[in-house]
């Protein structure tokens, strides 16, 4: 009977310089499958690495002969000797792999618990895979499931709810605040890379106008286009205060930039509308003091990361919904998996076609009284006789190897063609 | 008859009371499902309400308020009314979580008083006073509403400032969402209850022949209506909002439960009949 085995290393095991001398890109993915396609030890197989982690999900009925396989080839493919990566290898096998590949599927082994890339990430790498008919019917099972799986753990858990980065913190503020981001106006205070990551956010929200501020007006300009907006000088700010809902703030200014009287200045010409400042200068450049005036909100970076260490805490908590239900699919999978082998598979099509014919002749009997006992018994010879010679070649060629390479595939087949799993 | 009355008067609490439960559900769990429920269950106890206020009027030929228990009764009924239909236009979820229990509790109330109409003397109905009591009555409701509304803004506007977030920033929606719904709550509970002033003033006027008589219960009614009008004044002139105008809204509630209720136990007047034990 075939193992489902998985050799793989990721972020927990190995440290980047392991990881990145073996990361496969997607050509190097596809001709490694063509590679490994040829083993005879391997008969289904499929790669995918990620920059956290690279993992080689097998199919074999020689577990050991093909761990060696695959790491003499990882070893050879990427032209690193194996001691130095071999300390950094896990090897699952049978439920073990089943259960490692729905978690990373889940999101529940990533270094940020719940990011959603990753199971796009699978997908495709399944896709080159299938596409290279690299995969069979148990690692076409096993992926659908673990899609299935994913899905399930996104929508019934909490693991990706809430944001874990400074600008999606931000947006999430700003939508308890103004429910809809639509045709809000942003003013960027200064630059650097975390307040422009929230512009860009806010964009993707589609925010109205975007106004840029820098002392040198040059950069402002350059910035503004980036982001489709207008450039401003710096003396202009407080004008501004007025027209902008949601101001980011970002520069190196030793002294506040927006002081609590400017806000009072604008108040009753925004006719109170609310002003939301996100301050991710260090020394802050919004006055702390604004965050007590009436429909004026002010986080600095201390608070985002104060939310986003929550939001963590949160996520883990939810994880723990999401292992349940992994250990849910895994045990499915593996009756599933049992089911493949060929006694169960003939003893379910012999039940099958027993309980047609007992059934079919009851009915008949039913309906000639009269029968003598000798007819009677003859009947039912002949219900027997004729199951059996009906079932003699499938059960023969189930049995026996010469016919086909791959008895998984006969067997699914057998399975699905009697409906033999419902 | 009576009986069939008590019976689905218990039906209608009994509604009312797992609606309340269904919306607690949702508080916490914060499951869609939780929530649903709790609406079809007022739902139905609305329904079931619906048909005890028919039954009144046809027993007595009027808008049963004649005593206290009938009054809270079309009270709640109207508070009910009110917000399945503001729970229909704003889809505020966690207003049920305000409205159902409150419901509930006025019913509960409403089902410990005697039930014997109180003899009406020199109250002649017609069309003015029909007008008058619902106008009033679906008013208040509104302005329940806009309270419970400011109640749950000052949550969120708390949860935000003190950037504790905590129990209910994940659970109330955004503080847009909320001003706007309790604008809306103030802005028709605010226009019913002037329906209601005039409708009053005419039909005193038709009865004893004059608009005002500086009843205790006219008196605060004017008070109240000067308070709202001057919160709604400020939001359209200078766009007051937030925090300021969740408070008044609270506060004018107060008010009017005190001109509902206070009034006539603690001051008399030609209202009083209407409250009588």
């Amino acid at each position: 009977m075939k193992e489902i085995v998985l050799i793989g290393l990721n972020h927990k095991t190995a440290p980047v310089e392991v990881r990145e001398c073996l990361t496969f890109s997607g050509d190097d993915t596809a001709s490694a499958l063509d590679t490994l396609k040829q083993t005879t030890d391997i008969n289904e197989v499929m790669l995918f690495s990620t920059c956290n982690r690279i993992e080689l999900l097998m199919t074999t009925e020689e577990r050991h002969h093909a761990v060696q396989i695959a790491k003499q080839f990882l070893a050879d493919y990427k032209n690193v000797p194996q001691q130095d990566f071999e300390t950094s290898l896990y090897v699952h096998a049978g439920d073990d792999a089943v259960r490692h590949i729905f978690r990373v599927a889940c999101s529940l082994d990533s270094m940020m618990v719940g990011e959603p890339q990753i199971l796009g990430q699978i997908k495709s790498a399944y896709r080159l895979a299938a596409g290279k008919k690299s995969t069979g019917v148990i690692l076409n099972r096993l992926l659908h499931k673990a899609f299935f799986v994913a899905k399930r753990v996104r929508s019934e858990t909490g693991i990706g709810d809430h944001a874990v980065s400074i600008s999606y913190a931000a947006i999430e503020l700003g939508r308890k605040i103004f429910g809809s981001m639509e045709q809000k106006q942003v003013l960027l205070l200064g630059a650097g890379e975390m307040a422009e990551l929230a512009v860009e956010h806010l964009m993707q929200q589609h925010v109205s106008d975007i106004f840029v501020a820098n002392r040198t007006f040059e950069r402002g300009v350059e910035l503004a286009q980036r982001f489709k907006g207008h450039a401003i000088r710096f003396e202009e700010i407080a004008d501004f205060l007025q027209r902008v809902d949601i101001i980011i703030s970002s520069t190196g200014s030793p002294e506040i930039i927006i002081t609590a009287d400017d806000v009072k200045a604008v108040r009753r010409r925004r006719r109170n509308r609310p002003l939301f400042f996100i301050d991710i200068a260090v020394p802050r450049d919004i006055d702390p003091k604004i965050n007590h005036m009436d429909n004026a909100y002010v986080y600095d970076i201390d608070d985002l990361e104060g939310i986003i260490e929550d939001n963590i805490e949160d996520r883990n908590r939810e994880a723990v919904k999401g292992e349940r239900i992994v250990d849910e699919a895994v045990i499915h999978f593996q009756k599933w998996y049992e089911s493949l082998d060929i006694v169960p598979t003939i003893v379910a099509l012999r039940e099958k076609f027993d309980t047609i014919a007992n059934t079919e002749l009851r009915r008949t009997l039913n309906s000639m009284e009269n029968l003598s006992k000798e007819n009677r018994a003859a009947l039912i010879r002949m219900k027997d006789a004729l199951v059996n010679k009906i079932l003699h070649d499938p059960t023969q060629s189930l049995k026996s190897n010469g016919y086909h390479r791959d008895k998984s595939y006969f067997l699914d087949t057998t399975r699905k063609l009697f409906r033999l799993d419902d | 008859m009576v009986s069939y009355m008590d019976l689905i008067i218990v039906i209608t609490i009994a509604f009312y009371l797992l609606s309340t439960i269904g919306y607690l559900a949702f508080l916490f769990k914060q499951q869609d499902y939780f929530n649903k429920t709790g609406l079809y269950l007022l739902i139905v106890g609305f329904v079931a309400h619906t048909i005890v206020i028919i039954g009144g009027f046809i027993k007595q030929s009027h808008i049963p308020v004649s005593n206290l228990h009938e009054t809270l009764s079309i009270a709640c009924w109207s508070l009910a009314g009110v917000f399945l239909a503001v729970q229909y236009k704003f889809n505020l979820k966690i207003l049920g979580v305000f409205a159902a229990p409150l419901i509930t509790m006025i019913m509960l109330v409403a089902f410990q008083l005697p039930r014997d109409p109180v003899q009406t003397q020199n109250v002649f109905s017609n069309f003015w006073l029909v007008f008058h009591i619902a106008a009033i009555f679906t008013g208040e409701a509104a302005l329940a509403l806009a309270c419970g509304v400011g109640i749950l803004y000052l949550l969120q506007e708390r949860a935000i400032k003190t950037k504790k977030r905590g129990f209910f920033f994940k659970r109330l929606p955004s503080l847009d969402l909320i001003d706007s719904t309790g604008y809306a709550c103030l802005v028709v509970g605010f226009t019913l209850l002037t329906i209601g002033l005039i409708t009053g003033f005419v039909y005193a006027k038709t009865l004893w022949g004059r608009f005002w008589a500086w009843d205790p219960k006219e008196v605060w009614s004017g008070i109240t209506w000067l308070l709202y009008a001057a919160l709604l004044h400020a939001r359209i002139t200078t766009g007051w909002r937030g925090r300021r105008a969740a408070f008044m809204a609270i506060i004018g509630f107060g008010l009017l439960v005190f001109t509902f209720l206070g009034v006539n136990f603690l001051l008399e007047g030609h209202h009083g009949i209407f409250t009588q034990g």
